[in-house]
């Protein structure tokens, strides 16, 4: 069954409702940081980041959607080893947030990472938690609070503009919702199909299938060194588009050009298609 | 008068079946007069048309004391929700129940002269074929490994419309192709021709059969009985739902086989009814046989190959899938390989059924009546929207926790949780978590 199969909706306005789902692994972003200060690493200085670098690619890309449409509103989530946490609404602030004060955003955001860096820390220090704690991302928990988020907003979105007495073409298009991760691999000695979580297979499952019913595209950036397995199907079973940039110092321009297009405009791009899918479940 | 007959008919079926008990049905003469009367204002009266597809006076409700007030839809639609959830988790909770997902389904549809009848608008038969093209779709979208073929029954006579099969399109395609309805209906017959196809499957598929029957009577050349006891043989399993009303013919056939019979009241309650069907069933401990099924995962084919497929028989570039063992080419899956007959899927099919294995455990309801321990930090937003349960007057709205992770949720994500997501965002949200 390929996304093909699915009806296409069709589009009548760009306005976009963007969840980012934002992987915070520790494990990943200390090697990664280490190798990026390394000088005599064997891999290509570009293909390495850390995750301060990646904030300062990912800040400007969340304010640059909110520049392209008025409407736009975009959610920040973040995936931990123990647990996940939403960061940052767009929607959240009311006028506050209209007037687009980025310095607040920003610090908003950074400040709110904090926080839920030291709590997740803090979780899985627990003395009831098995010492060698998963080592993989909670990508499951992070995709089903974004998929009820989604649920959330389009019927409070639905109500606002019928309120404010606006066309009701605006309105019942809104369901214009793109989602997108970045996921960080784990780098394993030993070579796997894929750095997900094997046990998280079934419920990244549920979460895809009910994201292609809804018409949600799932989007993936990925910024490890292997491919992940679990991004791959559900960019090619929602419809999205799967993406491992090679050049990593210049991942603001793969996510402006690439992943910032709104659903309308993908019927005339020609956007990045893998070349095959990875089935497996491990 | 026809309308009025449809109206005694409703009484009628509202004083049988317990069927009648889980819908609120407005006493009073239904649409039909009104009807006439609005489509003759319709073209006339531009501020007519305004109110004629709204009837605001049903969204009313009489309290207690006599007083209006409009009826809660979402409650209401809350409260049916959890009836439905409690009700299968009370079935599944005593002990675990084994469920078949390898279906073969035969749609029996009755296109007789009483499905020409007009109480469900336009007619019964148009409003079956709609409901059916929704069924077939989730039923495909719900059991990507089964099989669906669909039968009617006209002047008498049972015809196969289209052959078992994996795919919704074609199935659709045919159904909304031939719909004109004409003579008797015959149960026996359309029980034979069905009995002669599913005896053909393998053993490892649960067979079922459900009939859609708008008529009164059937029109049998044999004993009916004998029927029955083969399908029963066969382990076949038969669920009905009638249009018009009970009767016991039906209700036999249903408790015989293991089926379940159920009487349809008006459109929506029909759709119900129809689409609990969709689900797969527990499996009768007699007619479920556990075998190892052997099944190919096929690889799909690189851009640019140059192959003849086995499906069309026709030269096609690029795409498709290689059957494992035969190397033959088809276009779709999941399907079964012409050649070496090995059942292929791909993955992503197989997990869609893993959600009827694994369900989410019911939430329980937290009321804001129930003093709470001092302790214990009252939940102020729903764990998985964000939406905020304290309103203005600070009473907390109605909410939902799960007894695994203790994480409060709203109404709706409750509802969105168990019938659609299938994943607590809770338990997924901590490390160590197995389904």
């Amino acid at each position: 069954m390929n996304s093909a199969s699915a009806p296409s909706k069709l589009y009548s306005n760009d306005v976009s409702l963007l969840v980012v789902l934002l992987d915070a692994n520790p494990f990943f972003w200390a090697s990664s940081a280490a190798a990026s200060g390394d000088s005599a690493s064997q891999h290509h200085p570009t293909a390495v980041l850390s995750f301060s670098k990646l904030l300062n690619h990912v800040i400007p890309f969340l304010s640059s959607l909110l520049l392209l449409n008025q409407f736009n509103q975009v959610v920040l989530i973040t995936t931990g080893v123990n647990s996940c946490s939403y960061i940052y609404d767009s929607e959240e602030g009311g006028a506050e947030s209209a007037t687009g004060k980025v310095p607040a955003a920003c610090s908003k955001i950074l400040l709110r990472l904090e926080e839920f860096l030291t709590k997740d820390r803090l979780l899985g220090k627990d003395p009831d938690k098995a010492v060698a704690s998963s080592v993989s991302s909670l990508l499951s928990g992070s995709l089903s609070l974004a998929l009820c988020c989604i649920l959330n907003s389009s019927t409070k979105c639905f109500f606002f503009h019928s309120y404010a007495g606006m066309v009701d073409l605006l309105a019942l298009d809104f369901g214009v919702d793109i989602q997108r991760i970045f996921r960080s691999g784990t780098r394993h000695p030993q070579p796997r199909g894929s750095p997900d979580g094997p046990e998280q297979y079934v419920a990244v499952m549920n979460a895809i299938f009910t994201a292609q019913r809804s018409m949600i595209p799932i989007d993936s950036c990925v910024m490890g060194v292997q491919h992940s397995a679990f991004l791959q199907q559900a960019s090619y079973i929602t419809g999205g588009v799967y993406l491992k940039p090679q050049h990593l110092d210049g991942l603001f321009q793969y996510l402006s050009s690439v992943f910032a297009t709104d659903l309308q405009s993908r019927s005339f791009l020609q956007l990045p298609r893998p070349a095959g899918v990875d089935f497996r479940a491990s | 008068m026809s309308s009025s007959a449809a109206v005694q008919r409703r009484f009628d079926l509202a004083a049988m079946g317990d069927a009648a008990t889980r819908r609120q049905r407005r006493v009073g003469n239904e649409d039909d007069d009104d009807d006439d009367e609005e489509e003759d204002d319709q073209g006339s009266e531009a501020w007519g048309r305004a109110y004629a597809d709204e009837r605001s006076w049903e969204d009313l409700q009489e309290d207690e004391s006599g007083l209006l007030r409009p009826i809660d839809t979402k409650a209401l639609a809350y409260a049916q929700y959890r009836r439905r959830l409690l009700q299968k988790c009370a079935a599944s909770a005593t002990s675990s129940i084994q469920k078949g997902l390898i279906r073969y389904l035969y749609l029996i549809i009755d296109l007789s002269r009483a499905a020409s009848v007009t109480d469900y608008r336009p007619s019964r038969m148009v409003a079956v074929a709609k409901c059916a093209e929704i069924f077939i779709r989730e039923f495909f979208d719900q059991n990507p490994l089964s099989h669906m073929g669909i039968v009617t029954i006209k002047d008498g006579v049972a015809h196969q419309l289209t052959e078992i099969g994996g795919s919704p399109e074609s199935q659709i395609r045919a159904l909304m192709g031939k719909l004109e309805c004409s003579g008797d209906a015959s149960l026996q017959n359309a029980l034979e021709l069905v009995h002669g196809y599913l005896s053909h499957i393998p053993s490892y598929g649960h067979r079922e059969v459900l009939f859609l029957y708008s008529a009164l009577n059937t029109c049998d050349p044999g004993d009916i009985m004998e029927t029955i006891q083969k399908c029963k043989k066969a382990k076949i399993r038969c669920s009905l739902i009638g249009l018009s009303a009970e009767f016991f013919i039906c209700k036999h056939l249903c408790e015989e086989t293991g089926g379940s019979y159920t009487v349809a009241l008006d459109e929506s309650h029909f759709k119900e009814l129809f689409l609990e069907h969709a689900p797969p069933l527990p499996a009768i401990a007699e007619y479920a046989t556990a075998n190892l099924i052997k099944m190919g995962f096929p690889q799909r084919g690189a851009e640019g190959v140059i192959a003849i497929c086995s499906c069309h028989k026709d030269v096609k570039i690029g795409g498709g899938y290689t059957c494992p063992r035969c190397k033959a080419r088809v276009c779709e899956l999941p399907s079964e390989c012409r050649i070496c007959g090995l059942t292929l899927v791909s993955s992503p099919h197989l997990a869609r059924s893993y959600h009827h294995l694994f369900p989410v455990t019911p939430f329980n309801e937290v009321s804001s009546a129930v003093p709470f321990k001092v302790s214990q930090k009252f939940a102020q937003t729903c764990y998985s929207c964000q939406q905020s349960f304290v309103s203005h007057g600070s009473k907390s709205t109605p909410h939902v926790s799960c007894p695994k992770c203790n994480q409060a949720f709203c109404l709706d994500c409750d509802i969105y949780i168990h019938e659609s997501l299938h994943n607590c965002p809770g338990c997924e949200s901590r490390p160590g978590s197995t389904t």
